[in-house]
């Protein structure tokens, strides 16, 4: 009966990592396309992505989380796990938004006076020499924000998907162990951020720059 | 005669599976200036850490006024009241002004009420040529009057012995003088030191004896006029030649 | 969408109750959590092997787990084992645990960015460890540590909107019964938005001005270059 309930838990590993899957690469997409923006784009763009960018990071996840939810449950119909993980990758995308930013930045400039300088355009500058330096230098930062999004996809909780906390809630109201239940939860996800932050680890060791 | 202050015996480090120290002999005594000398990374400052045991020598015996100090469960902290240590990146802490750098040993350390720590601090301030720097910061001083800062944080402690690690080798050129002129002052009236440096001017003027160091051992030691003119090993030659064009010819000339 | 200006109007008071709330949570949170933070980043850096591995673990745990699931162990676990704390004590004691854990590895930075020579020309002139530690390392890692510090207080106040999912009346739980009693879920998140955002702006214009008020001249500098 116990196996069985914990069972039932890991069974929402699938789904929180689902939810993962669909926010983690969403905030990566757009927040690297922001970031180019934000540090390529004229002022007034640059301006627009600045506000985007305070308001979603300033905002409590949860309630950027519901009303993203109300917007996009109102005008299409869908589940609330795409509804949910869809609103985590957009608060997502504000974070890793800052992250690029904040590597391009580090690349020292002179990368890219080098680059023009042998005729390459300010795109493929970018996308050359800036970016592959940018990407490896934001890979400890970056890690923190994969943590943050295996936390809190959690928060999904709020608008019923079965993922691994509400399937522990269910467990400890059946079994009336809720500590054992919440620590199965707890263990979970604590067991998704070391491997992946180990796994970070590991990556940003292997695509060492050593002027870095 | 009197018990010398430092007497360190055999003295042995390995650091890494390389061999740092090996088998170092010396003795320090009072009112002595003792400048040691030799190529980088040859283990002259490792030797310096080990006397007021902020590193731990793997083996040999270091006496401080007679008394063993190289021992496992010695008071350091009691040992290091008595020799004092300025660094190469003088240290100061940059929290306090230059005045609370030295008044922090006297309260906390020697036990000093604060009225009287403030004005022993300001002696000692004096004696370094600050007391109009007393209430600056770190941040706001040059590099010579920092570690002249540092000097008078070890000198207000009133040691047996001060060890200076390579005291003037992160200053810009025209700021190393003013340092070793508050050192010279030092030995002439008396204070026991111990110097490792590359300043050979002031090896040549200062020092009662040199220590030359190579590898981890000691290959020749004596007063400045023996090493100099008659150094009992080609190797000595070689390495003060070289130094005293690289450093000090000009100091040797220019102060006779 | 356009009558929250009559939502805010009419229902003022109620969010003026949660929002009192939700200040008390993320300043209690705050405060507690320095108090638990700094002692474990000093054992973390200076304890020994088994105090070390203790602070590791309290922080490793605490940042590595959802706070949603940190307050569900507290509020519905310990009842179990006997431990029985009301919504409020629950959701401050989770705060403080929490902030804890992420102010340790703040002050943490700051102490290792004061370096092993501080410590070291501390000791040469005979202090012990643990002075070396209050008069020479701390007070320099206090002033060191504001600006990434500064980073917590607005986090704190982010994290404290999940305490209403264990029905603490904060500022979201009196938003859900809003929202339902309006029928106007977006109209009603937006001013809770809003309002978050003019609480944060407020902590921040507060740090920078204690921020100022604290500075020594050259430390900053002086840290990184020795």
């Amino acid at each position: 009966m116990l196996l069985e309930s914990i069972k039932f838990i890991l069974m929402g590993t699938y789904v929180t990592i689902a939810v993962i899957a669909v926010a983690l690469p969403l905030g990566f997409i757009v927040g690297l396309l922001l970031a180019l923006v934000r540090v390529y784009g004229g002022p007034f763009i640059s301006r627009l992505t600045s506000i985007y960018s305070t308001v979603m990071r300033g905002v409590p996840p949860i309630v950027l989380l519901f009303l993203l939810f109300f917007v996009i449950a109102g005008s299409i119909n869908l589940s609330p796990f795409l509804a949910g993980s869809l609103a985590l990758g957009i608060i997502s995308s504000a974070y890793q938004l800052e992250i690029f930013r904040g590597a391009i930045l580090c690349v020292s400039s002179g990368q890219m006076i080098a680059a023009r300088s042998i005729g390459m355009s300010r795109s493929k500058a970018v996308l050359y020499i800036i970016l592959p330096q940018a990407l490896r230098i934001a890979i400890p930062p970056w890690s923190n924000e994969v943590s943050t999004v295996i936390k809190d996809s959690s928060l999904v909780y709020a608008l019923g998907v079965a993922e691994i906390l509400r399937r522990s809630q269910f467990v400890a109201a059946r079994t009336y162990k809720p500590m054992l239940a919440f620590s199965v939860a707890a263990l979970i996800y604590f067991l998704m951020t070391f491997i992946a932050n180990r796994f970070l680890d590991a990556v940003e060791r292997k695509t060492r720059i050593s002027a870095h | 005669m009197a018990e010398p202050i430092i007497q360190i015996k055999d003295l042995s480090k390995q650091y890494g599976g390389k061999v740092v120290l090996k088998n170092i002999s010396l003795t320090v005594n009072e009112g002595d200036a003792i400048v040691i000398i030799g190529p980088s990374g040859t283990g002259k400052s490792t030797l310096l850490r080990c006397i007021n045991l902020l590193s731990k020598a793997d083996s040999g015996s270091i006496k401080l006024d007679g008394k063993e100090i190289n021992i496992p469960d010695v008071n350091e902290d009691e040992v290091r009241q008595h020799i004092s240590m300025v660094f190469q990146d003088f240290l100061l802490f940059n929290h306090l002004t230059a005045l609370g750098n030295i008044k922090i040993g006297l309260t906390q350390v020697r036990g000093m009420g604060a009225e009287q720590a403030e004005e022993r601090a300001k002696e000692e301030l004096t004696r370094v040529g600050l007391a109009e720097n007393a209430g600056q910061y770190p941040g706001q001083l040059s590099g010579g009057q920092k570690q002249r800062v540092a000097i008078a944080r070890a000198l207000a402690m009133e040691p047996r012995v001060i060890l200076f690690d390579e005291p003037t080798s992160a200053l810009d050129p025209e700021l190393i003088g003013e340092v070793l002129e508050v050192m010279r002052l030092l030995a002439d009236e008396g204070m026991t030191m111990l110097v490792v440096t590359h300043e050979i001017g002031f090896a040549r003027q200062v020092a009662d004896r040199i220590v030359f160091i190579e590898g981890g051992v000691v290959v020749e030691e004596g007063p400045p006029n023996e090493l100099f003119y008659n150094p009992k090993t080609e190797r000595t030659r070689e390495f003060l030649w070289k130094i005293t064009e690289l450093y000090g010819h000009d100091q040797v000339e220019s102060q006779g | 969408m356009g009558d929250w200006m009559d939502i805010l109007a009419k229902y003022l008071p109620y969010f003026i109750d949660g929002v009192i709330i939700t200040i008390k949570l993320t300043l209690v949170g705050l405060a507690l959590g320095a108090v638990i933070g700094m002692p474990a980043a000093i054992g973390r850096v200076y304890g020994s092997k088994w105090i070390r591995r203790l602070c590791v673990g309290y922080i490793e745990l605490f940042r590595g787990t959802p706070i949603l699931v940190q307050l569900f162990v507290v509020y519905f676990g310990f009842p179990e084992l006997g431990i029985t704390l009301s919504r409020m004590t629950s959701a401050y004691l989770v705060m403080a645990l929490n902030s804890g854990a992420y102010q340790a590895e703040y002050f943490r930075g700051a102490i290792q960015a004061i370096g092993a020579g501080q410590m070291m020309a501390a000791r040469s002139i005979g202090m012990s460890r643990l002075k070396a530690i209050r008069y020479i390392i701390l007070p320099q890692a206090l002033r060191l540590v504001i600006p990434a510090w500064s980073n917590e207080p607005i986090s704190l106040l982010k994290a404290s909107a999940v305490a209403f999912l264990i029905a603490v009346p904060d500022l979201m739980t009196q938003a859900k019964t809003i929202a339902a009693r309006t029928y106007n879920p977006i109209g009603t998140y937006i001013i809770v938005a809003v309002i978050y955002l003019i609480v944060a702006f407020i902590l921040t214009g507060i740090l920078h001005f204690l921020e100022k008020r604290l500075k020594i001249p050259g430390l900053e500098l002086e840290a990184q270059r020795t």
